[in-house]
């Protein structure tokens, strides 16, 4: 994955082990993504956690119209160049729930509650996301 | 002390699509049907509300309709337009003012799932860039958790689209006029898990208009309205879980739904058990099974219950979307809250042909949209 580009450098920390990076309101209360311009007057950018707990899921199964950039959507591409995906959001316990993609599983694996670990996935020939999949039971 | 306001006219344009007519023409008749309705001529009508999402300005109608110079507002407020057309028509006679005035919406969206800018919802690039900007993905993520916590199953969500697509049968402003049975539905191409083709609305055309009176004026011209005991609109609470997030909190919050539901009813002085025919906002299968329990009128779970039974069907305790809802009508946002009005209109005027509801005197609708609001009605008759 060394070589895609981030779809956005400021989402994940850019260090060893990438976190997604949220704000921490003067409230305290954590958002995520980290508020742009006025915004985000106050907000602490923060790492969020590495590890969470699935709180719904879906699957993507056809191409996205316009703003969507992965695969299927270039000018010489259609529909049979998409590649359906599955995505949902992860509670990361204490933080906040973010909308991510889903990797490295099926629908039949999805469990409501089953633990989540963050990585990156390519999604296009030119650009990286980030995501959560299943933990791995070591 | 405001003045009650009733709704003397109704107007549709069928829903589906009609090449060669713009939005704003569907508009246009709809507004001469709902004139012939209510006895009136255009210059009848003292002030006017609506607007579209995709098919240009109202206030452009009065080239069709004349030169007579009132007041027209465009209102441009997504899936509540029309709602926001409605309650801004009933301030209007509410406050005293007018005595007469228009609401009305329409659309004509291009095919497939609608497409939305990032920035123009305050979210970053990349989450349109990475295929995140879909409103089918809120309804298949919402509907999935809350099938895992309450225990609702897909053969449900299937039977949420038979209903519709079977009322749509007897419906003739409806788009789909064919039944489809339920193996069909539930086989169909997956669209959002758990959400197959068949269980989702798709963009559309169509045009709706309502005239309101105050009490004097339809007395005056002899007109037969039903009264609109409340509008509420709400936007969304702190915490709440809606379309196009990227980030939730881990609190859970209210839902606008619920306030919107609670405030028409408070408003009205009645409560769910009072309602004789509802029309819920149904995007898809498990929106219309959510809003039955956000709206009140069932527990979380017992949706299950109620569709196995066909208590939500025409005849059954509490219809629901007999007019075959977004589902059956395809969703011209401008006009798609209206329609849920003007399908309550005709049943409480005993005016709905074949999907009448027996004796309803009451009638509920419920819209909800981006980013997180919903409008709801009470009529009377």
């Amino acid at each position: 994955m060394g070589a895609l580009a981030p779809v956005d450098s400021d989402l994940w920390s850019n260090d060893g082990e990438p976190h997604l990076m949220g704000g921490r309101l003067p409230s305290g209360e954590i958002v995520f993504p980290m508020p742009q311009g006025d915004a985000a007057e106050g907000v602490e950018p923060v790492k969020l956690s590495r590890h969470g707990k699935l709180w719904s899921w879906t699957s993507q199964g056809f191409l996205p119209k316009e703003p969507y950039e992965g695969w299927g959507s270039g000018e010489n591409e259609g529909p049979p160049d998409f590649k359906p995906f599955l995505l949902g959001y992860i509670e990361l316990p204490g933080e906040v729930i973010v909308e991510s993609r889903i990797v490295d599983a099926t629908l039949d694996d999805l469990k409501l509650g089953m633990p989540m670990e963050f990585c990156l996935t390519p999604f296009s020939d030119t650009h990286c996301t980030f995501a959560y999949r299943p933990e791995k039971i070591s | 002390m405001s003045e009650d306001v009733y709704i003397i006219g109704a107007g549709i344009h069928p829903f589906g699509r009609t090449d060669g007519r713009s939005g704003r023409e569907q508009g246009v008749f709809a507004v001469r049907e709902a004139m012939a309705d209510a006895g009136l001529e255009w210059t009848d009508i003292e002030c006017a509300y609506g607007g579209s999402a995709a098919a240009g300005s109202a206030d452009i109608m009065v080239n069709e309709l004349g030169l007579t110079s009132l007041p027209f507002t465009n209102v441009a407020n997504g899936c509540a337009t029309g709602g926001s057309a409605l309650v801004s028509a009933q301030m209007a006679i509410a406050s005293g003012f007018y005595d007469l005035a228009l609401a009305v919406g329409f659309d004509k969206h291009p095919r497939g799932a609608f497409n939305a800018k990032p920035s123009d919802y305050g979210l970053p690039e990349w989450y349109g860039q990475t295929g995140m900007m879909l409103t089918t993905q809120f309804f298949a993520l919402k509907i999935q958790r809350y099938m895992q916590l309450h225990g609702i199953s897909r053969t449900t969500l299937g039977r949420v689209a038979e209903k519709a697509f079977k009322n749509g049968t007897i419906t003739p402003h409806a788009w789909r006029r064919s039944p489809i049975d339920l193996d069909t539905i539930m086989n169909a191409p997956m669209i959002n898990d758990p959400l197959t083709k068949y269980m989702f609305c798709a963009p559309a055309e169509g045009g709706v208009a309502l005239i309101l009176a105050s009490e004097k004026k339809m007395k005056e011209i002899g007109a037969h309205g039903v009264k609109i005991a409340k509008v509420a609109v709400k936007t969304r609470p702190p915490d709440s879980f809606e379309v196009f997030q990227a980030g939730v909190s881990i609190k859970e919050g209210g839902k606008p739904t619920v306030l919107a539901s609670q405030a028409a009813f408070e408003g009205a002085g009645i409560g769910p058990e009072d309602i004789d025919v509802a029309q819920l906002q149904d995007t898809e299968s498990g929106a219309e099974i959510m809003h039955m329990a956000e709206n009140g009128f069932c527990k979380d779970g017992d949706q299950e219950e109620w569709l196995a039974n066909g208590w939500s069907e025409i005849g059954g305790k509490l219809p629901v979307n007999t007019d075959g809802g977004c589902l059956a009508c395809g969703e011209p946002i401008g006009a798609s809250g209206l329609r849920q009005v003007y399908e309550n209109v005709q049943q409480l005027r005993d005016r709905a042909g074949e999907r009448q509801v027996e004796g309803a005197k009451t009638g509920y609708s419920h819209v909800y949209g981006a980013p997180g609001l919903s409008a709801v009605a009470i009529l009377q008759s």
